[in-house]
């Protein structure tokens, strides 16, 4: 028993020194730049891919494995400096959930160039020239490499440290780390060393990414899946923290590394599977570290951004005379199936659920000020509890509402801890939360159908012809929506807006700003149950897709495309954003590419959206006499 | 004796073993006006942080009409009847003047509901405060516009919705010119004398604090070095010390800062 203990234990900590490499570059690259990076995941992935093909040139042994190590990272560090230069710089001055959007940007852009450098299969990689066998401790057998990779991560982490430490540049970078005000004004050249960090960050990801080959192929799901590990160790470990990064990746390591250790046991005749739970461990991690300490066990709680009064635009009551638009679209809507196709019939109604997908997630981020890298887990949680309770024979008047109830339900928990944090930390916890609810659809067979999912759910023979189901989604959504615009200039939006617009002013006037945010995620997580729900019936079928990061990468992309503070902005956004991907996606395998390059230049050129452009343009054109 | 509406004992804070205020004691009682004076970084803000609730003190305690409310967040001192203007002028700047108040206003009624729109009675009470501080006109401008004086004024109307016990002003007539901080002061102080509204603020203009005070204290580097009526204080020759380094002694009594 002990003696697994230990062998589990060894193991976690050699996946820690992993983990730890890519979350020491993302915290360097956070320390001076301010930027959270999720590109972070797709350097190492990338450092994964170089490694491979390296070895497949130079062929085997040491020179082969090592120096594919090697060239790997150099390789990415030196992609890390052109995407600094050509479009990070660009970006330091923006507010961070744009910043985090344009890396998403990068992101989407990897996956694709990836995809078409390496082709779609897993490729098996080299593993470590005379390391290949085991040692053996207490009678159980522990792979040599991963002893080396337990002394690796922190040897790396003490060079990064003396490099920080006993050289004049590493003086510089810790000074602009600590106050960059300072820096400037002692004349550091700034510009230089931030792409110098970002590369620098950037090898350790590529590095960690090689290294990583004898423990798992190259493949397309190693950047999300680091990347929201490495969130979970940013947020457990208190951001910018570099002992905080190396103790909370040996948490999180550990932790799961004893739950695979424990396996199967069986209490009162129920067989609870803990190597199943690992994902719930990290989550519980998670959750007590944010209970007690909410900035992370080496954190220091952020001093409050200070909202410029630029970067917010008024959200005005509409006028009622200006709402003539509004009926006109009813209009054309009421009147869509009488001229138009079933194809478009089913296309306008999957483009009217995610208009309620992303309207939920603008009031959050709109008039919320809080920042969702993890909404599409309120819209699987609704879909996946319709699912289970139609397929359990609940008719579609019950099933409905369960989705929207368990995704209500879900919002309640994860509101809890959203509520404490604020900024790219916020941003960071409900990406892990997501990734959380995505790996418990992934992984529980017996209810979600695990990878394959739930296949055979249909609405009643009433809604079953598809111009039915349209109107009927037209009805609710529509519903919802307008409660949701609604509710922007009812008291709790006008409550939401002010704390997000001051937050001290807010709890001066006694307004609990954790409780109307709370509100607010509550209603948005409801909403996006609903929008699930009735997609999973206009589908017929579910997929743990459905919660996957990119799905809530989507969301916000129509936010953004449509403009986030405007109310109808995520409506309009929802609209282009699903009718440029049936087009695209028709016309090229690479749809992530075209949509990453989007969002770079959205978030560059046109930071206010469509809807937030064209009304700036409008005023300005008011203005002019 | 009557209780005072507020009394600091013995309270402090340190910042990284930085003392940026000692062992302050002062009180407040109704409808009187304090000013709290002292050179820059004194630690005014500080001890103000401190009573509203923004920073817990390190030591001592802060006690509302008897009662210990020490570490108490700003909204529950709110709701026992304590209001604040900021420095550093705090709205809600995508919003108009009156939704400004409006959210002051749902906030008192505790009405935080997803439909119920606003209504009428709020508008027009919306519209007197507005008028109280000579902001009437304006009350259809978004905060992000404004003067900084004609933010000050409606910092002043949203700390005034819960009709406060306490007033605390953190140097409330800022970015005015000379003759609207008279009126604004004046407003204040009749408040003051018809609600018993107790009043604390900083202020670097010497003519609003000789001018408008009941009684001064004066603090310098995180401690209190004097207290007393206005006279007293302005006679005063360690506060003259403190002030100007025993330079300008006129500026004081003179104002010099209001006529710039
Ligand atoms: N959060 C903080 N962290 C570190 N030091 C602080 C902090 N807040 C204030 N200080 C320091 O405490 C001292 C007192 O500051 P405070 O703002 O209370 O002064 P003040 O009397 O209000 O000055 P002013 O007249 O300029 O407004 C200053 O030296 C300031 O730099
Ligand atoms: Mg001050």
């Amino acid at each position: 028993m002990i003696a697994s203990f230990l062998i589990q234990t060894l193991n976690g900590l050699a996946s820690a020194s992993l983990l730890f490499l890519v979350a020491l570059g993302l915290t360097l690259i956070f320390g001076v730049t301010r930027v959270v990076n999720f590109a972070h995941g797709s350097f190492f992935m990338l450092g994964a891919y170089l490694a491979v093909s390296f070895y497949g040139y130079v062929g085997g042994g040491v020179l082969g494995f090592w120096g594919g190590a090697v060239f790997a990272g150099l390789a990415v560090g030196v992609l890390g400096a052109l995407i600094e230069l050509t479009i990070l710089r660009r970006i330091y001055r923006a507010p961070e959930l744009l910043q985090l959007i344009t890396t998403f940007g990068v992101v989407l852009l990897l996956k694709d160039v990836v995809l078409f450098t390496w082709g779609p299969e897993d490729i098996l990689g080299p593993r470590a020239p005379g390391l290949t066998g085991a040692v053996w401790i207490f009678g159980k057998p522990i792979p040599q490499y991963d002893l080396l990779l337990l002394v690796l991560g922190p040897l790396v982490g003490l060079l990064v440290w003396l490099l920080l430490t006993r050289t004049d540049w590493g003086t510089r970078v810790r000074a602009a780390t600590e106050d960059r005000d300072m820096a400037a004004a002692l004349g550091i050249n700034q510009a230089l060393m931030f792409t110098g960090v970002f590369a620098l960050g950037a090898l350790l990801a590529g590095l960690a990414g090689a290294l990583a080959l004898p423990r798992e192929p190259a493949n397309h799901n190693m950047d999300l899946t680091i990347i929201a590990d490495v969130f979970v160790v940013t947020v457990v470990g208190g951001l910018g923290s570099l002992p905080g990064a190396y103790v909370a990746a040996v948490i999180i390591s550990v932790v799961k590394a004893w739950c695979i250790g424990i396996g199967d046991v069986r209490v009162f005749g129920t067989v609870f599977s803990f190597s199943k739970l690992t994902l719930v461990a990290e989550f519980i991690v998670m959750a007590i570290v944010l209970i007690i300490r909410p900035w992370g066990l080496f954190g220091t709680p952020p001093a409050p951004q200070r909202v410029t009064a630029a970067s917010i635009l008024p959200m005005p009551v509409p006028d009622l005379k200006r709402l003539w638009p509004l009926g006109l679209v009813i209009l054309a809507l009421l009147a869509l199936p009488l001229i138009a196709d079933r194809f478009t019939v089913v296309l306008a109604t999957d483009i009217i659920i995610f208009a309620l997908f992303a309207a939920s997630l603008g009031l959050i981020m709109g008039a919320g000020g809080m920042a969702s890298f993890g909404h599409a887990a309120y819209f699987g949680a609704g879909a996946y509890a319709a699912a289970v309770a139609a397929k359990a024979g609940a008719p579609f008047l019950v099933a409905v509402p369960a989705g929207v109830t368990f995704a209500g339900a879900l919002a309640v928990l994860f509101g809890w801890f959203c509520v404490r944090l604020t900024g790219v930390s916020l941003a960071m916890l409900t990406l892990a939360f997501a990734q959380i609810t995505w790996a418990i659809a992934f992984q529980w067979d017996s209810v979600t159908g695990g990878s394959n999912g739930l296949v055979g759910v249909w609405p009643p023979e009433l809604l079953s012809d598809k111009t039915a189901y349209y109107f009927a989604t037209l009805l609710l959504v529509g519903g919802a929506i307008l409660l949701i615009w609604r509710s922007v200039h009812a008291p709790l939006g006008y409550l939401l807006r002010a704390s997000r617009d001051s937050r001290i002013r807010a709890e001066a006037v006694g307004v609990d700003v954790r409780i109307i945010q709370w509100r607010a995620i509550i209603v948005a997580g409801a909403a996006a149950g609903l929008a699930g729900a009735l997609y999973v019936f206009s589908k017929g079928s579910l997929s743990p897709d459905s919660l996957s990061i990119p799905r809530s990468v989507d969301a916000l992309a129509m936010v953004l495309i449509g403009g986030v503070q405007t109310l109808v902005g995520p409506v309009v956004g929802a609209v282009v954003f699903m009718t440029l991907q049936d087009w695209v996606v028709r016309a090229t395998p690479y749809w992530h590419a075209v949509l990453g390059i989007t969002l770079i230049l959205i978030t560059i050129i046109f930071p206010q959206g469509i809807v937030g452009t064209l009304r700036q343009w409008r005023q300005r054109r008011e203005a002019e006499p | 004796m009557s209780v005072p509406v507020l009394a600091v004992e013995e309270i402090g804070k340190s910042f990284k073993g930085f003392r940026a205020v000692e062992r302050a004691s002062f009180t407040v009682e109704a409808g009187e006006l304090l000013a709290l004076i002292g050179p820059n970084g004194a630690g005014k803000t500080t001890t103000f942080n401190m009573i509203n609730g923004q920073l817990m003190p390190d030591h001592g305690r802060v006690r509302l009409g008897g009662e210990d409310v020490t570490g108490w967040p700003p909204r529950a001192l709110w709701r026992a009847g304590v209001a604040r203007t900021f420095q550093i002028t705090q709205t809600f700047g995508s919003m108009s003047v009156a939704e400004n108040l409006l959210v002051a206003i749902l906030s008192r009624e505790k009405s935080a509901g997803l439909l119920a729109a606003s209504n009428a009675s709020h508008a027009s009470e919306i519209q007197t405060r507005l008028g109280e501080v000579g902001m009437g006109h304006a009350a259809n401008t978004l905060c992000s516009v404004l003067a900084y004086g004609d933010l000050k004024r409606v910092e002043l109307a949203i700390a005034l919705v819960n009709d406060p016990r306490l007033l605390l002003m953190d140097e409330p007539t800022a970015g005015m010119a000379a003759r609207e901080r008279g009126a604004l002061m004046r407003l204040v102080a009749e408040r003051a004398r018809q609600r018993r509204t107790a009043v604390l603020f900083t202020e670097h203009d010497m003519d609003v604090v000789f001018g408008h005070a009941d009684r001064v204290v004066v603090m310098n580097r995180g401690r209190l070095i004097a207290e007393g009526s206005p006279e007293e204080v302005r006679a005063s020759s360690i506060v003259r010390e403190v002030y100007l380094g025993g330079a300008a002694l006129s500026a004081i009594g003179g104002g010099g800062e209001s006529s710039a």
